[in-house]
């Protein structure tokens, strides 16, 4: 495939091109060899300054953010709320400019508010990388949901993927469903109608709240996390409630194809959303995640941060 | 050059490989995306009916080594990287289609250092079109093609391109 990468900012998967999030994928399959190698690092990035700013606690996509940019060569620095001017009462834009002072070529952001990376992304030199802003996009998660896939599965279009649990929240269901439909899979949404609004089918995806009708028919599952943190009211009788009706239980997995994939992008609440067993189990692919992630973060890292600004 | 011409300099770069490398079990040659993948391939066959031994074959992908990553508008297409480990004692041969400045050589001596470390590495090309701006030198040539600086040289192989293999010198 010729195409020309040409965004310096990754903001989301809604406005990238099957042609983009296809290259992408194919640039993470160079990255992903040079983790095998003696010397796991390449100078792609040398001299570049990553700024890793997360104003929303995350270890684990923060750490993936930073060895990927390690591997590149690239210097970083974290910043996170806490320890930030932000709690003094900065605004973003100022911190921001900061940042931009100190000549840091790539920021990376992780925002409790949807639109904050763009809002940087159109003031700031620097390339720009959304980690998870509110409940708008996480593109590099879903990225490596759909690198996963096409590893395990060779093709994604025709596949049918299931994404379940706390859809209103989740800025990982909606970048999966953008990637997911862009490159030509089924999607159906399943959780409590509270989670999972039938308003979700003018995306162009399947809305189903009885999970055991949906699990025989999926290639992928993939299991989000329930956010206490995000919710401020109940949206759920409770745990017991949630599990016993959702929850993907050992019983409930006999339900699935035997070639159908397990995902959770983590932290994974043990017991609630997936049970432990199935978890560990052969049909999940969760670590393989994790690790194709940082050939993700790597290749986008590369696409972005490499053009000429 | 012609097809005949090319298959003719490669059977020659073969010969000498041979002449020049006791321990052909102990190489690989390592070509660059995509034709110097192509011609290691070919190379490799040549040495195959001469010597009666399969030689190992990798790919030795630059883009992540080069030094103009952040001076580019587009960016090079990556691909992964494909050599046998480990590399001790084995002879690289760096296989590519065109020698100009030398800069993707030494990207690719630096992409196979992160390997591990070859006990030699050596050069092979299709054609060397001189004007090098670093100390390289090749230790196969298929042709000595003198060039000006706005000359260019374009190759064609039938499983990359899809033409007939030429070599061909065009003004701009």
């Amino acid at each position: 495939m010729t195409i020309r990468w040409t965004r310096k900012d990754l903001l989301g998967l809604r406005e990238l091109s099957a042609d983009e999030i296809n290259f992408i994928l194919e640039t993470a399959d160079a990255f992903k060899q040079v983790g095998t190698r003696e010397i796991k690092k390449v100078p792609a990035l040398r001299g570049k300054t990553l700024v890793n700013f997360f104003v929303e606690p995350s270890t684990r996509t923060r750490t993936s953010f930073e060895l990927a940019a390690f591997r590149l060569s690239a210097d970083v620095i974290n910043i996170s709320a806490t320890g930030s001017s932000l709690t003094k009462g900065e605004t973003l834009k100022d911190t921001a400019r900061n940042l931009e002072a100190l000549h840091a070529d790539i920021l990376v952001l992780r925002h409790s508010s949807a639109g904050a990376p763009l809002f940087l992304a159109n003031r700031l030199k620097a390339s720009v990388i959304n980690a998870g802003d509110g409940a708008h996009e996480h593109p590099t998660q879903a990225l490596l949901d759909l690198y996963t896939i096409r590893e395990r599965r060779g093709e994604i279009a025709g596949l049918h993927v299931a994404i379940i649990g706390d859809i209103l929240f989740s800025r990982v269901a909606r970048s999966n469903i953008f990637g997911l439909l862009k490159l030509g899979a089924h999607v159906t949404l399943v959780g409590p109608s509270t989670l999972v609004p039938r308003e979700f089918e003018k995306l162009g995806v399947e809305v189903s709240h009885k999970i055991d009708d949906v699990l025989p028919r999926a290639d992928v599952v993939n299991l989000l996390r329930i956010q206490h943190e995000r919710q401020r009211k109940e949206y759920f009788p409770g745990i017991g409630e949630y599990i016993r009706l959702f929850g993907l239980t050992k019983k409930r997995a006999k339900l699935l194809k035997p070639e159908c994939l397990i995902m959770h992008p983590g932290p994974i609440n043990r017991g609630v959303e997936i049970d432990s067993d199935v978890a560990d189990g052969l049909q999940s692919v969760i670590l393989d995640q994790v690790t194709n992630g940082l050939a993700v973060r790597m290749a986008v890292l590369y696409l972005c941060g490499g053009i000429a600004i | 050059m012609d097809a005949e011409a090319i298959r003719r300099a490669l059977r020659r770069i073969a010969h000498e490989i041979v002449e020049r490398n006791p321990r052909l079990e102990k190489m690989v040659l390592a070509g660059i995306p995509s034709r110097g993948v192509e011609i290691a391939r070919r190379i490799a066959t040549f040495i195959h009916e001469i010597e009666e031994i399969e030689i190992e074959t990798g790919v030795i992908d630059v883009a992540m080594h080069r030094d103009d990553v952040g001076t580019r508008a587009a960016l090079p297409v990556v691909r992964a990287s494909k050599l046998p480990v480990p590399l001790e004692e084995r002879t690289v041969i760096i296989v590519d289609d065109v020698l100009y400045t030398g800069r993707t050589v030494r990207a690719a001596m630096d992409a196979i250092n992160s390997f591990g470390r070859p006990a030699r590495i050596q050069l092979a090309v299709l054609v060397d079109r001189g004007h090098r701006e670093l100390p390289i030198r090749p230790d196969y040539v298929g042709k000595n093609l003198p060039t000006s600086g706005s000359e260019k040289v374009r190759v064609r192989l039938e499983q990359t391109d899809g033409e007939p293999d030429a070599v061909q010198l065009q003004r701009q």
